[in-house]
């Protein structure tokens, strides 16, 4: 009956769709510089958010076939996505402590570096002038969990500042953090560089001493399982290459 | 103090109410009349749970109605309500569902709940105060029921088929009862019913409805005697025919023709009782001057007599002993022959 | 007669249990339970105690429980006029007020969290008034928690009774009227007490709903052990350092979950028959 066909031609498109959803095709590449395809799934810090997506663009732009899917989250929840299975080529961390997490890293390779600054509200509302002011009960102040990498920088730059925080809230990833500064819901956060820089002139940002001594090492690494292990490889090489850094440098990193 | 109302109300569905009306303190009126004839729009009006589309209803100066800017709503008439389906709340014992509508006038819950313990006493229910109204039977229910509404003191007491939901034999009993509570009651009774028993033993003064509008009105006595549309006629037990009159022969409007015993002329009512009618096999010979040929449409077994339908030229009711009934064969659709003496008609003018 | 104790317990009748039925609802029952069977399959039962009785997740309970059982009075307070009106209210436009009362239904949480925000937040188009003339600030407090549970629970609660008030029997508000009751005593007296079954049911579904409640609240009111920091939001942060914790916090939710909904007697929820 055409009942029954059309049935069957509809599960037999739901399945192809599936199929090719699930699919990774793994691509065929050589040595750094050669062209790589196929998709590679990478997953990385969330602060790595708009440099990542630009070197992607760039990737693909270097290396037509191949097509670079990110996966942007706190590190720590990435991790634990990683060790629970979850199929990615490359994992790029905001702290080695992260990458030590997930079983699976091939010899992770430091590729940036990144350090804390203040962010306020544009117009600074809150007349917010140093880190000082973290620790007054009377402004709103939002900061990353201790599990994530800006967290645990920001609980050692309160360490050596002498200073206890009195945060508001305890955000999951940095960008978290960021988007209760830009839309005014607290005085001043801490977040990195790159994340003031990225937001432009809805944020400002104010420097302090205590940053360079709690700066972030960035690793990145192919995992050891990877589907598309040769288009993982090569992602790695081009972060780490002159042009990676370029961008890399652009966005406010600082060079490893 | 008597209650005058001018009932006007016209619904959305094109049926219109119109008559007027007056209670008097301690009177009984039945209103009366088939389905749909708008009793019950006149109780909810009179209620205050429909406003009129013209007209009026005061209670001496006091207006409940000016349509249409006056409208005083339910809650602000000193009123009584017994529905038909008593309408008990069923979270309430008995007790505080006669003590609800002095609770709403502001009573104390002591106050409220010794008064109700009264008439509850007076209904005779004094020991099932604390009984839930789903484990009251029909009659006890109706009980409590009109406590609720009496408790208050209203002026005026709107009872809607206050008996309809009882089965026959309790509804003997609690008419008997219904009946002395109303001649102690002081104030104005109105009772809508389509019980022409109800209205019988328990009004002092009946309104005939059809249609919206009154066809008749007088205490029981006159309307059992003159039935003025088939209905009334009906409902009292009377076969009733309208015709022309040419001498002592009747033209019947609706078709047919009756002999009459005292000559008459022009347009006339023509009635009689049912046991006037005697059936046969076949054409009767003999003194009769009126036969005709009839079908049965209906049987209708009561105490000791029955009562047939018959369809014909005219129509007729006839009552016959149940020895008949069996005696004739009857059942419905089959064929005989009605006889009926001219001197057993009553003839009056339109 | 011989009392054989098939007998005594009584035979159902042909076709009471058909396997066409049976056989889904088994399914469907395991498609419910095996998770949580595989929570407690899987709990640290050597560490449990000392993790249960820890201040963290004693602080998470208390707040969840709190703030859920002060979402569900808000949602008490205004869902059942609410429910009145779009049941009994004659409003023009009734359609398109009950479409708008479940938009919280089918939103996202997140999104939820994101309006309320851009409405209450420090900055927001009510908010800025409430900072500015009261000092008053939501977010980031435990007033933003029950405000982003009772948005998202609300829905639940204002269904459940306007379904009630709609099959209750408007005669019964009739007849308290001839008794002189003025419309707020009869609702108060009549309709309220004949409605209770549905107010009960949804209360459970609105408690139950807030209770779970996370992206609105981790938006809005934002993330603070002993503030802000309810059940929901304890465990996904644990999940992502320590799972053994996040799974200690489940069970401990889904235990008091369970007690609280299997206390509650069928027959508050589905009338007296």
């Amino acid at each position: 009956m055409r009942s029954t066909a059309r049935l069957a031609a509809l599960v037999g498109i739901v399945a192809l769709s599936l199929v090719g959803c699930g699919s990774s095709p793994t691509g065929s590449a050589g040595q750094p510089g050669s062209t790589a395809t196929g998709e590679i799934t990478v997953f990385a810090a969330a602060s790595l958010t708009e440099s990542f997506t630009r070197l992607g663009a760039d990737f693909e732009a270097a290396n037509p076939g191949a097509r670079v899917k990110f996966n942007f989250a706190g590190s720590s929840a990435l991790a634990q996505q990683l060790n629970q299975g979850a199929p990615a080529d490359v994992f790029a961390a905001a702290a080695p402590a992260n990458m030590k997490q997930v079983a699976d890293a091939a010899t992770p390779t430091t590729f940036a570096r990144n350090r804390l600054q203040i962010a306020v509200p544009k117009g600074n509302p809150g007349k917010v002038t140093g880190l000082a002011d973290f620790g007054k009960p009377d402004r709103k102040i939002a900061l990353c969990a201790e599990q994530v990498p800006c967290g645990a920088a920001a609980k050692k730059v309160f360490g050596i500042a002498g200073i206890t925080a009195a945060p508001d809230t305890l955000e999951q990833d940095v960008k978290a953090v960021l988007t209760k500064v830009k839309l005014g819901e607290v005085d001043a956060a801490l977040v990195y560089r790159t994340d003031v820089r990225a937001a432009g002139d809805q944020v400002e940002g104010i420097a302090f001493p205590e940053a360079d001594q709690a700066v972030n090492d960035y690793p990145i690494a192919a995992l050891a399982k990877a589907p598309n292990a040769a288009g993982a490889r090569a992602f790695v090489d081009f972060v780490l290459s002159a042009k990676g850094r370029e961008v890399l440098t652009a966005a406010g990193f600082d060079s490893p | 103090m008597t209650l005058r109302a001018d009932l006007r109300v016209t619904r959305d569905s094109g049926f219109s109410l119109a008559f007027d009306l007056t209670v008097e303190p301690g009177e009984v009126v039945a209103l009366l009349g088939p389905n749909g004839a708008g009793k019950t729009t006149a109780l909810r009006a009179l209620a205050g749970l429909l406003p009129l589309t013209e007209g009026h209803i005061r209670l001496d100066d006091d207006p409940w109605d000016l349509a249409p800017s006056v409208f005083r709503p339910a809650e602000r008439r000193p009123i009584g309500v017994v529905f038909q389906d008593y309408l008990l709340f069923g979270h309430l014992s008995a007790l505080d569902n006669v003590a609800f509508g002095l609770r709403a006038r502001g009573a104390t819950r002591a106050v409220a709940r010794a008064e109700a313990a009264r008439w509850l006493e007076r209904v005779g229910l004094a020991d099932h105060a604390h009984v839930r109204p789903r484990r009251l039977s029909g009659g006890q229910a109706q009980r409590v029921a009109l406590a609720r509404a009496l408790v208050t003191g209203p002026e005026l007491l709107l009872l809607d088929e206050p008996l309809a939901a009882l089965d026959a034999s309790t509804r003997t009993r609690v008419r008997a009862e219904l009946g002395r509570h109303l001649r102690d009651y002081q104030g104005r009774t109105l009772l809508v019913t389509h019980d022409p028993l109800d209205a019988m033993i328990l009004a002092d003064r009946l309104v005939i409805l059809e249609d919206g509008h009154v066809v008749q009105e007088g205490t029981p006595a006159e309307i059992a005697r003159r039935p003025r549309t088939e209905y009334v006629a009906n409902l009292v037990g009377l076969n009733l025919y309208r015709g022309t009159a040419r001498g002592t022969v009747v033209d019947l409007d609706g078709g047919g023709r009756l002999a009459i015993a005292a000559p008459a002329t022009g347009a006339v009512h023509v009635a009689f009782p049912p046991a006037a009618v005697s059936l046969h096999p076949a054409e009767p010979a003999g003194s009769p001057r009126n036969t005709w040929p009839v079908t049965v449409v209906d049987i209708e077994q009561h105490a000791h007599i029955t009562r047939i339908r018959l369809d014909g030229t005219p129509p007729v009711l006839a009552d016959i002993t149940t020895a008949s009934v069996a005696e004739l064969g009857l059942e419905p659709g089959g064929t005989l022959w009605a006889a009926l003496k001219a001197t057993e008609t009553h003839t009056y003018s339109t | 007669m011989i009392r054989t104790p098939e007998s005594r317990r009584g035979r159902p009748a042909h076709g009471r249990r058909p396997v066409v039925l049976v056989l889904p609802a088994v399914l469907g029952i395991a498609f419910l339970i095996v998770p949580l069977a595989g929570l407690l399959i899987r709990a640290p039962w050597d560490t449990l105690p000392s993790r249960l009785f820890s201040a963290e997740v004693g602080a998470a309970l208390r707040l969840s429980l709190v703030c859920a059982s002060l979402a569900t009075v808000i949602c008490l307070l205004l869902g059942i006029p609410l429910a009145w009106l779009l049941a009994r209210g004659d409003l023009p436009g009734r359609g398109l007020l009950r479409a708008l009362v479940t938009v919280p239904l089918v939103l996202p949480p997140v999104v939820g969290g994101v309006a309320l925000l851009l409405v209450l937040g420090r900055r927001g188009l009510i908010g800025q008034h409430l900072d500015a003339w009261f000092g008053i600030s939501l977010p980031f407090t435990t007033a933003g928690v029950v405000v982003a549970e009772a948005f998202v629970a609300m829905p639940f609660l204002v269904i459940s009774v306007e379904g009630a008030l709609r099959a209750a029997d408007p005669r019964y508000e009739e007849a308290a009227a001839t008794l002189g009751a003025s419309r707020w005593l009869t609702f108060r007296r009549v309709t309220l007490p004949s409605i209770m079954p549905g107010v009960v049911a949804g209360s459970v579904l609105c408690w139950a709903r807030a209770l779970g409640e996370f992206g609105a609240t981790i938006t809005f009111a934002g993330n603070f052990p002993g503030t802000t920091t309810t059940m929901p939001l304890a465990v996904y942060l644990a999940l992502e350092t320590d799972p053994e914790a996040a799974i200690v916090l489940s069970i401990v939710l889904l235990l008091v979950a369970v007690l609280v909904l299997a206390g509650l007697r069928d027959r508050w929820i589905s009338g007296p028959s």
